[in-house]
């Protein structure tokens, strides 16, 4: 297994400029961004800062996370963390849910934590013997459905929404669920016609595992992906672009939205955008942090763990990062909300084969061309 | 010496029969808990193993029942269950594996494959270490395809084995338990069963030694099977004993007659010669042939009444003896003999009867010789004062003193004096057997009291009293 030895030069903060030297193969896994965040405790040196950290030293000591989360959600959260533990720098790296899996999986790149949004790919890790074990009082508190094998731990529970903007919607009742939403659709063609976006499962891995959830909960979905095809619905790669279209009026809804970033944008500047939760289920995907095998700060990783799983106890941090935290009462009051399950039923959608047959259904449902 | 002898244990213990048959049984306890213990274990690790089993080959046929043959190649659609199943009951890790014709189809193309054999198409069973844990995996072979060659694929399920671990460490803990609980009940059954086993022997020791000393007689106690020749052997034991004293106590009463009887005739002899003998010298021979065949026949008589006495006071006879009649007849046949020394015995009774339990026989016996000291060691035409009264500053006690005026200890040591055929230095020409005093102590002390040896005060002369226990 080769080690990449990384050197990353940034041009922006949010660009896609990083090379990646490694001293083995040359096939490396491709960051987006990466960040530097000193130890606040540390001798006086270089303020937080992007790209590489200055002193390959402080590097070194610094608590390695590759991350799917943007800075935006993150920050806080790295902040606050350093604000309790002042003698831990970050080193923070955002790749993607399939760069982060080839990074660990493929390529056994060395970091202290990796925190993904994609719950197949992290169970995959886990199940191939990529990650860790740790228990403590506060992994121990998350609920059974937080958790899995001690190795893959829940921090967020973010449910897919329908968004639609209230414009498009004037004069017809709101659905509120698949049934109502599919006669909708059909009984408005001319509406909703080019004005409904959802994610392009081809290239999204968090639009396919919610396509594949709900597919698994509802004869409804094929028939709704019928319907959205004939509509030309347009496909997207990311919830953001999915919630400006919604916002600017180009599209009147957008189908398996991520509710967290919604809500948080909805929150900033986009008035006349509704969030729906369907009343027949809302799949709640869960962000997950995992402690891979190849850790070197295991002692920080288990504190930043344990600072992940509590986050419900920071209210305002929580607010702040626009991450809704893992609360067992807030799906117990909505029995609709159904977290999607840890475990080796995850690993199905990733088989090749299974993976195939499922985007030949949705291409020849969805892509009419 | 004492009747009180078998208070105390002679014997040393040597072993416990409690205690041995208490350690087999909590052997035997503890072999049948291991026992338990190891083949629950055994059991509970084959059900889990089963029990995985089961499922993985559900799983693995569920996925088998997925594959098709589409356009001349087969193709798998994973159904959710078959994976999903085996996330229900724990966290293990999951791989599977399917190849078709020799090449992997999907799954992690490195788990190992048993080569199930066509003939016998039944799930193949193993167990392996792969990545980097144990695991437990199913491989089912199953032929796909229509026409004549159908494509032989195999389709493989593995799991680590860590819910199965815990469902056995789950069970083996209770089965630690149970086993352990039946351990502790069976110390106490134990306990309790080697108690009741020997209760008949304490019921059997108890009806021997609640006895009274002469009771020979055979022991009735219904005794279980095992102790009857044990009671046997004891009652025979005990019958050649009675036996045994009865023949002592015949054997001296025989002898005594047999030595005093032709005493009592030669004395008689001996006087009627004297009387008609004239020759002074003559008469002093024959003074002296007397007086050795007085003391003859009393030292004679001092050694049977002594054997008597130590034969009967292992089994005193507690019979009720009224204790002042007893004195008043014992100095009334006493008199004569003091009479020709010119000696009074003077009595002092109590009015109301005195009572004690004890043996007659040596009451008198231990009377008649302290009378007979007195007698002995007083000069001629004295008293002697026989008083029974209540010991003073002790209840429940009477003092039988006899009081002479006689020459006393002069202030020697007394204590010797009770020693068998121990004689004092005051005795000058009197002869004796240093028995007297010696069965008047084991009497008094067969009685569970003592002899009090003491000069009379006032006055000269000693005062020899028996102290008993009253009634
Ligand atoms: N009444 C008495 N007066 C003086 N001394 C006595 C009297 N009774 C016993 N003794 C002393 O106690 C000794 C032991 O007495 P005893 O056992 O009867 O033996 P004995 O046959 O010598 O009298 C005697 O030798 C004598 O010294």
């Amino acid at each position: 297994m080769h080690r990449a030895c990384l050197a990353i030069c940034l041009n922006a903060v949010l660009a896609v400029a990083c090379v990646l030297a490694g001293t083995g193969a040359g096939a490396a896994f491709e960051a987006e961004a990466r960040k530097f965040y000193p130890a606040p405790n540390a001798p006086p040196g270089a303020p937080a800062q992007t790209g590489a950290p200055a002193a390959p030293d402080a590097a070194g000591r610094a608590l390695r996370i590759i991350s799917t989360a943007d800075l935006d959600a993150f920050e806080p959260i790295i902040l606050g963390f350093q604000a309790e533990n002042p003698d831990i720098a970050v080193d923070y790296t955002i790749a993607s849910t399939s760069q982060l899996m080839r990074a660990i999986h493929d390529e056994g790149a060395v970091f202290d934590l990796a925190i993904s949004s994609a719950m197949d790919l992290q169970t995959k890790l886990a199940n191939d013997g990529f990650a860790q074990a740790y228990r403590s009082g506060a992994t121990d508190a998350l609920p059974q459905w937080a958790r899995w094998r001690n190795q893959v731990f829940a921090f967020t529970q973010e449910p897919a929404v329908l968004i639609l903007s209230e414009s498009a919607f004037a004069g017809i009742a709101i659905p509120r669920n698949r049934e109502e939403l599919i006669a909708l659709l059909r009984d408005n063609p001319a509406r909703f016609r080019g004005r409904i976006g959802t994610y392009d499962v081809r290239v999204s891995g968090f639009g396919y595992l919610m396509a594949t959830q709900d597919s698994r909960n509802a004869e409804a979905y094929w028939r709704l992906m019928e319907v959205m095809g004939r509509l030309e619905a347009r496909l997207y790669c990311c919830s953001g672009d999915m919630i400006r279209d919604v916002a600017d009026g180009r599209l009147a809804l957008a189908y398996n939205v991520l509710g967290s970033y919604a809500s948080a944008r909805i929150a900033e500047n986009a008035p006349g955008v509704r969030i729906v939760q369907l009343n027949d289920f809302v799949n709640v995907m869960l962000r997950t942090v995992t402690i891979p095998a190849g850790a070197r700060h295991v002692d920080s990783a288990h504190k930043m763990v344990d600072f992940l799983v509590t986050l419900g106890q920071r209210p305002e941090l929580a607010a702040r990062s626009g991450l809704p935290p893992i609360d067992d009462r807030v799906l117990r009051a909505n029995n609709a909300m159904r977290p999607i399950r840890l475990g080796p039923g995850l690993l199905v959608y990733l088989d090749s084969q299974k993976r195939r047959n499922f985007l030949r259904s949705w291409t020849s449902s969805l892509v009419q061309e | 010496m004492s009747g009180r002898r078998n208070e105390t244990s002679a014997t040393t213990a040597r072993g416990s029969i409690r205690r041995q048959l208490f350690v087999q049984l909590l052997a035997v306890a503890a072999i049948l808990s291991l026992a338990f213990f190891l083949i629950v274990r055994e059991v509970a690790g084959r059900v889990a193993e089963a029990t995985q089993d089961d499922i993985l080959a559900a799983s693995a046929t569920s996925i088998a029942d997925s594959l098709r043959f589409e356009g001349g190649e087969v193709t798998l659609d994973l159904p959710y269950s078959a994976l999903s199943m085996l996330g229900t009951i724990n966290e293990d890790r999951v791989f599977y594996r399917i190849v078709a014709d020799g090449r992997t189809l999907t799954g992690y193309d490195d788990l190992p494959q048993a080569r199930p054999s066509a003939t016998a198409p039944r799930p193949q069973f193993a167990t392996f270490d792969y990545r980097g844990d144990r695991v437990r995996a199913v491989t089912l072979l199953r032929p796909v395809g229509s026409g004549s060659t159908p494509v032989q694929v195999a389709v493989s399920v593995a799991q680590t084995r860590l819910g199965m671990a815990a469902i056995s460490a789950r069970i083996t803990s209770i089965a630690t338990a149970i086993g352990v609980g039946f351990f502790v009940v069976a110390t106490a059954l134990s306990l309790l069963a080697a108690r009741s086993a020997l209760s008949p022997l304490a019921r059997m020791t108890l009806s021997v030694t609640r006895r009274g000393p002469a009771d020979l007689r055979p022991l009735r106690t219904a005794a279980p099977r095992e102790l009857v020749p044990f009671v046997d052997a004891l009652n025979g034991f005990m019958a050649r004993l009675r036996t045994a004293l009865g023949q002592s106590e015949d054997f001296i009463t025989e002898a005594a007659h047999r030595v005093r009887t032709p005493l009592a005739t030669l004395r008689a002899q001996a006087e009627v010669t004297y009387r008609k003998l004239e020759r002074p010298e003559h008469r002093q021979a024959l003074r002296e042939m007397i007086r050795a065949i007085d003391e003859s026949a009393r030292s004679a008589g001092q050694m049977l009444d002594h054997a008597m006495v130590t034969l009967r006071t292992d089994s005193v006879a507690h019979e009720t003896v009224r204790l002042d009649e007893l004195v008043r007849e014992t100095c009334d046949r006493f008199a004569p003999t003091a009479g020709l020394k010119d000696i009074e015995i003077v009595t002092e009774l109590p009015p109301a009867p005195v009572v004690l339990a004890g043996d007659r026989i040596l009451l008198q016996n231990a009377l008649h010789n302290v009378l007979d000291n007195a007698v002995k060691y007083s000069p001629a035409d004295s008293t002697i004062t026989v008083r029974l009264s209540a010991e003073p500053g002790a209840p429940r006690r009477v003092r039988l003193s006899v009081a002479d005026q006689g020459r006393g200890f002069d202030g020697r040591d007394l204590k010797q004096l009770t020693r068998r055929f121990s004689r004092g230095s005051n005795v000058g020409d009197i002869v004796g057997s240093g028995l007297g005093l010696t069965i008047a102590d084991e009497v008094a002390r067969a009685h569970g009291g003592h002899l009090d040896i003491s000069e009379n005060s006032p006055g000269a002369g000693a005062c020899i009293a028996l102290v008993l226990p009253s009634a």
